[in-house]
């Protein structure tokens, strides 16, 4: 019998185990060496950040051989998300240094978004020394503690020997799986110790198994929902970018005659050219989308969680549909549906299997006919295609034909990047998007200020696996922009030319739709004043004068003509940044629209046409008549 | 499908043992997990086991069976968590510990020392003013021994929280695969 052992589960620290054995091969260096060795090793191409007291001997050892490039941000919150962009735009796992403190503490908010939205990062932060631990020294701060809900796992290193095993587990816990972040705190006691580097490092995930292959009775479970469905949807959610799934994805709805919707994330996954492809689904979604899922007979979950943004009102979502869920976290599974075909795997791996199973099944019994199917939807497309007034009250352009003016003109190759409201959804809703991996936005949390550090990562990537041949095109609004445009510096000095599109309609737009359809037209806070028309008044910041302070082309549009230049003129220039300010009208709405809360079934195409409900468009508003409108 | 609240009064009573690593943090990322997927428990204990590498945590709670199964999804995707077993479906011996220091005098002294006797619970300590009485069993048995003590005037306790075992020859820690996890 072994005796029982004390017991570390309370502590916060490592008690220093003395059954641990010494390790004496390798070649020795300090902690700090180390963790750079370990990165390079990694084959780590690209770092963000910024230095601090406490994770200086980290960068003591950053040198011109170093075989990373490092990219010095000015926040670190901005370091997080160019990480984030960098990891959507190439499928590398995201990875910055940042030290003790603030530094942690300015890293939380990437680190929630890149757990909301699984994007694989690494985040390195310093700690204060072992015996500085607890005592409030300077720039102290729990950095594990604090992060603990919003990470995938994390580590706090307080032994040197423990650095390169525990960056090789941070690496691959970050991209295997349900990708995420893992945040790995160094003290400086383990930076500056020595240890003896050996490579390969041996993984020690006892509790970490993923399930990636699917299992094979569901898959038939499937296959017979497939055979007796009428009304299918694939409902492609970001697990599918994130898996790389784009083709298999592709291939099953033309194997099925299934259209496809996306969640926000996944747009891009299969090319808008493609007629299957029916756009977004959910709050501002395309009513062709949202009402295909409504009305359908089979859901087909793929990578996708069942956000409240995309359901509306859970209950009335989707009400006469089987559901079939796949998902590579069995906690996604009947979290807040419950499928009648759950299977657990990697979406790609499960795809090709369930591809190849419908293909047999169809050569022995055909498949069934979707015609009445096709027409329902063709005629919600034709009904109610994507629509906004090219001419505005005041004159000023109109964000919605900005956005698509800038499709219009782009390369088909071009990454776009959105920080968050009204524009995103604009974005989302009238690019044409070819490509996966070619959009990158904050979508679970909702994280203002994402676009340009995430516009900037996705810049690096580019010159790293595309020789700088995908240009990157950030759309931003004026609010969303302002709270983290110090990064500018960063995009001229380290040579991340990105071409920026403000939609400046000088208020927090989606928070005054808001204020304007449910708060009695209460615009209380939202005037941030940045781009009156008056131009006597005020106009703070000048955003073509803050462009050219950092360096980069700065360019107002005011009108159609002045704008098509603009967009001309930016993409002709590749050495620079270039921001273009465009003045947008400040009461656009977002359409289509389903109020928080409220079931798909209201949605509102524009104001007054709700196409799925009962002709007089005035009900909805409540539980009854939500029910009756889906038991039509 | 709504899951919250996800502990009501009138739930069924549950029982998980959690095997976890025996590593700092383990239990402050298991209980804020609790916390945050707003999942009330009633009790939780951990302790050491027979295998150094491994601690056991044990946690009852009152819940119905859909945010019974979340939680549990919800609990295996956190690295330290090996091994979790719901002893509901199992046949398990569910024991509590615990100290009742009662108001005791001369005039009703033999009348509790008659309960400690039904109950075969012992008698830790004695003061001319009180009694203290250390029970060990299932909850519902402390739960009955504590109604009667209430009576005469409960001036302190303590409960330890369950811990339980399946019965049988087996061990749970026999299915976690790898017994690498020391040497960390």
């Amino acid at each position: 019998m072994v005796s029982p052992t004390p017991l570390q589960a309370f502590s916060g620290i490592q008690k220093t185990s003395s059954n641990k054995q010494p390790v004496v091969s390798g070649e020795k260096m300090t902690g700090a060496q180390a963790l750079i060795r370990t990165l390079e090793d990694l084959g780590v191409k690209d770092v963000f950040g910024i230095p601090g007291g406490a994770i200086l001997p980290v960068y003591h050892e950053i040198h011109d051989e170093t075989k990373f490039r490092f990219v010095l941000m000015r926040h670190e919150q901005a370091a997080g998300h160019a990480a984030e962009g960098y990891a959507v735009a190439t499928g590398r796992v995201g990875v910055c240094i940042v030290t003790s403190g603030p530094g942690a503490t300015n890293m939380v908010t990437p680190i929630a978004d890149a757990n909301m939205d699984s994007v694989p990062l690494v985040v390195i932060t310093g700690q204060v020394g072992v015996d500085a631990i607890g005592t409030d020294a300077f720039q102290e701060a729990d950095t594990v503690g604090i992060t603990y809900p919003v990470v995938k796992h994390s580590y706090l290193i307080t032994d040197a020997q423990d650095i390169p095993r525990v960056l090789a587990e941070a690496h691959y816990i970050a991209r295997t799986g349900r990708p995420g972040p893992v945040v790995v705190d160094i003290t400086k006691t383990a930076q500056t110790g020595n240890l003896y580097y050996s490579w390969p490092q041996k993984l020690l995930l006892p509790g970490y198994n993923p399930t990636t292959k699917p299992h094979g009775n569901v898959l038939h479970e499937a296959v017979k929902l497939f055979k007796h469905s009428y009304r299918p949807v694939l409902y492609v959610g970001g697990g599918a970018v994130r898996s790389n799934a784009g083709t298999q994805v592709k291939e099953l709805a033309d194997l099925t005659d299934s259209p496809i919707v996306t969640t926000l994330p996944a747009r891009g996954i299969v090319a808008d050219s493609d007629p299957k492809v029916l756009g977004m689904l959910g709050m501002h979604g395309t009513v062709a989308a949202t009402a295909a899922t409504q009305k359908c007979d089979l859901l087909v979950a793929i990578g996708a969680r069942f956000d409240d943004r995309v359901t509306g009102k859970m209950e009335a979502f989707a009400p006469a549909a089987r559901v079939i869920h796949i998902d590579i976290d069995p906690a996604e599974i009947g979290k807040r549906r419950e499928p009648d075909v759950p299977i657990v795997g990697d979406v790609s791996e499960v795809l090709d299997a369930l591809n190849t199973e419908i293909k047999e099944e169809q050569a022995l019994n055909g498949k069934p006919n979707l015609e009445s199917w096709w027409a329902q939807i063709n005629a919600w497309r034709e009904a109610y295609p994507m629509k906004y007034d090219e001419t505005t009250p005041d004159g000023t352009l109109s964000p919605q034909w900005v956005v698509e003016e800038l499709s219009r003109q782009a390369a088909p190759s071009t990454i776009w990047a959105s920080g968050v409201g009204q524009h995103q959804m604009w974005a989302s809703q009238l690019i044409n998007f070819e490509n996966q991996h070619s959009w990158i936005s904050s979508g679970g949390l909702g994280t203002m200020g994402f676009g340009l550090p995430a516009a900037i990562g996705a810049r690096v990537g580019s010159a790293r696996d595309f020789g700088g041949k995908k240009p990157v095109w950030l759309i931003d609004g004026d609010g969303s922009f302002q709270m983290t445009s110090e990064e500018l510096a960063t995009a001229f000095i380290d040579n991340a030319p990105v071409k920026i599109a403000i939609l400046n309609n000088s208020v927090y737009g989606m928070v005054r739709q808001w204020q304007t359809l449910f708060y009695d037209k209460h615009y209380s806070q939202t005037n941030i004043r940045d781009g009156e028309n008056n131009e006597n008044i005020i106009n703070v910041p000048d955003f073509v004068k803050l462009a050219e302070a950092y360096g980069c082309v700065g360019i107002k549009a005011t009108t159609q003509e002045e704008a098509k230049a603009a967009i001309k003129r930016a993409n002709e220039i590749n050495d620079r940044p270039v921001l273009i300010d465009f003045r947008v009208y400040k009461d656009a709405m977002v359409w289509p629209m389903v109020a928080a809360g409220q079931s798909n079934d209201t949605v509102v195409y524009k104001p007054g046409v709700q196409p799925l409900l009962n002709g007089d468009g005035t009900e909805g508003r409540d539980a009854d008549s939500t029910q009756a409108a889906t038991q039509r | 499908m709504a899951i919250y609240p996800a502990s009501t009064p009138y739930s069924e009573r549950h029982t998980l043992s959690v095997l976890v690593e025996n590593r700092p943090g383990v239990l402050a990322r298991i209980a804020g997990l609790f916390a945050r997927r707003a999942f009330n428990i009633n009790s939780l204990s951990v302790s050491p086991t027979e295998r150094p590498d491994i601690s056991r945590v044990t946690v009852t709670a009152d819940v119905e069976q859909v945010p019974l199964e979340q939680i549990i999804k919800q609990l295996n995707k956190l690295l330290h968590v090996l091994k979790i077993v719901d002893l509901d479906n199992m046949d398990a011996v569910e024991r509590e510990l615990v100290l009742i220091k009662v108001a005791a005098n001369e005039t009703n002294r033999s009348d509790i020392l008659e309960i400690v006797r039904l109950f075969r619970v012992r008698v830790v300590d004695v003061n001319p003013e009180s009694m203290t009485i250390e029970a060990t069993g299932n909850e519902d048995k402390i739960d009955a021994l504590l109604g009667l003590l209430n009576n005469y005037g409960v001036i302190e306790m303590v409960r330890s929280g369950s811990v339980a075992l399946t019965r049988g020859p087996h061990a749970l820690s026999e299915k976690v695969v790898g017994s690498e996890i020391t040497g960390r």
